[in-house]
């Protein structure tokens, strides 16, 4: 019998499971590589070459170079994995929410200061009765 | 012996401890957020504990892919505050508590609770902006700290009720430490927020203000909401919440509540903030 998984018809919203887990293992292992600080060089100087060091497959790799997180998310990539790619380009974590919701920073950004996204903006349901 | 007076909740906003590590508190985006944890300070000047077990999540910063403990409990002498990729946080090593931190995996475990015993570990802003945002900016953290880390990075982490009822065998364990000890004990991360995929940027203030009130008068409710509740309504991220429950679950069943403080945003995410009392 296979896992149920009850939270995929959740609106722009990936979750991390095994399976996604076992498929971004090396992606996330390269990023991981990146808090070192040698390391963040070598891929800065060319970033193809670092990338081909790793048992990525060719999506991932085209994901990382384009910077296309949503993408990379499908392919196994976990944010705060992600999170290095992003540091080692010294963008933000909202330079980076941003661009995976198709904003730009600044709507973004004031999106937040003025709330949020709501829970009807984003697709949830309405929160039931905690009985 | 050990005594458990006061349990905390607090947000681990990573650019919380930025704006405090570059001097930008009193940038006007930051001035409310800061606002709100003066009472704390005041609290805490008047309370500070001799240990706080620190329950936080690592944020793929000492635990890669390639190990991913549940529950780890830190037993080590000291923490050093972790290179996340843009240099240690200026802010004091951490010195744990191994006596007390031994003394609770022995117990906990024994309470079928199988914890993983970590005796070398750096420490992300996790468990670092919490203790700035409680202490300020001092040159050495004047407690000890037991960190305690939980899985929230890949599915699933542990469920609500799991974490409730660990947080009674901790209680159980800080309880039969034979010194006299005042421990607190905080739960992090939270509250409603998402970082991921176009809907980044959730927030859901309903949910998060009946958490609070609940988290005070019946938690117990609060170990039914299920991974899936958590996702769907408090974001991917707000699963954190679940490490809030390890704190309430080890504080008696009533408690005062000394202070509350909610804020939105801090960069992504909604910041919330208790503090609970035990009886005296």
């Amino acid at each position: 019998m296979s896992l149920e998984k009850p939270y995929l018809d959740i609106p722009g919203t990936t979750v991390f499971d095994a399976d996604l887990a076992r498929k971004g293992y090396h992606l996330n292992s390269f990023c991981m590589s990146l808090m070192e600080v040698d390391n963040r060089r070598r891929f800065k100087a060319n970033e193809r070459a670092y990338l081909d060091e790793w048992q990525m497959t060719e999506d991932q790799k085209q994901g990382v170079l384009a910077r296309d997180y949503n993408r990379l998310i499908e392919l196994g990539g976990n944010i705060y994995f992600l999170a290095k790619i992003f540091a080692t380009d010294g963008k933000s974590f909202q330079h980076a929410a941003a661009l995976m919701t198709g904003m730009s920073q600044e709507a973004y950004a004031e999106m937040m200061l003025n709330g949020g996204r709501s829970p009807e903006q984003g697709g949830a349901c309405k929160a039931p009765e905690i009985k | 012996m050990a005594k458990l007076t006061a349990g905390i909740a607090c947000s681990h906003v990573p650019a919380i401890g930025a704006a405090m590590d570059l001097g930008k508190t009193g940038d006007p985006y930051w001035v409310p957020l800061f606002q709100g944890f003066e009472p704390s300070r005041r609290w805490m000047a008047q309370n500070t504990p001799d240990v706080v077990f620190l329950i936080y999540n690592d944020h793929a910063t000492a635990f890669s892919l390639d190990m991913i403990p549940t529950f780890a409990i830190g037993c080590a002498d000291e923490f050093k505050p972790a290179d996340e990729g843009w240099g240690p946080r200026p802010v004091p090593v951490v010195k744990g508590h191994p006596e007390l931190a031994s003394h609770i995996t022995q117990s906990v475990i024994q309470s079928d609770f199988d914890l993983t015993i970590v005796n070398r570990m750096d420490v992300d802003h996790g468990l670092t902006v919490p203790l700035s945002l409680m202490f300020g900016q001092p040159q050495a953290w004047p407690c000890k700290v037991i960190p305690f880390a939980v899985n929230v990075v890949q599915y699933p982490p542990p469920s609500g009720n799991r974490c409730y009822q660990l947080g009674r065998a901790i209680r159980r364990a800080i309880d039969s430490f034979d010194a006299n000890l005042n421990v607190q004990i905080w739960g992090t991360g939270g509250m409603s927020h998402q970082l991921q995929g176009p809907r980044a940027g959730l927030i859901n203030k309903e949910f998060d203000a009946r958490f609070l009130d609940q988290l005070v008068t019946d938690p117990e409710s609060l170990t039914r909401i299920s991974h899936v509740q958590y996702i769907r309504e408090a974001g991917s991220e707000g699963i954190e919440l679940v490490m809030w429950l390890i704190m309430r679950g080890a504080l008696d069943a009533k408690v005062r509540e000394v202070h509350r403080f909610y804020h939105v945003p801090a960069s992504n995410t909604a910041v919330g903030h208790m503090i609970l009392e035990n009886a005296r």
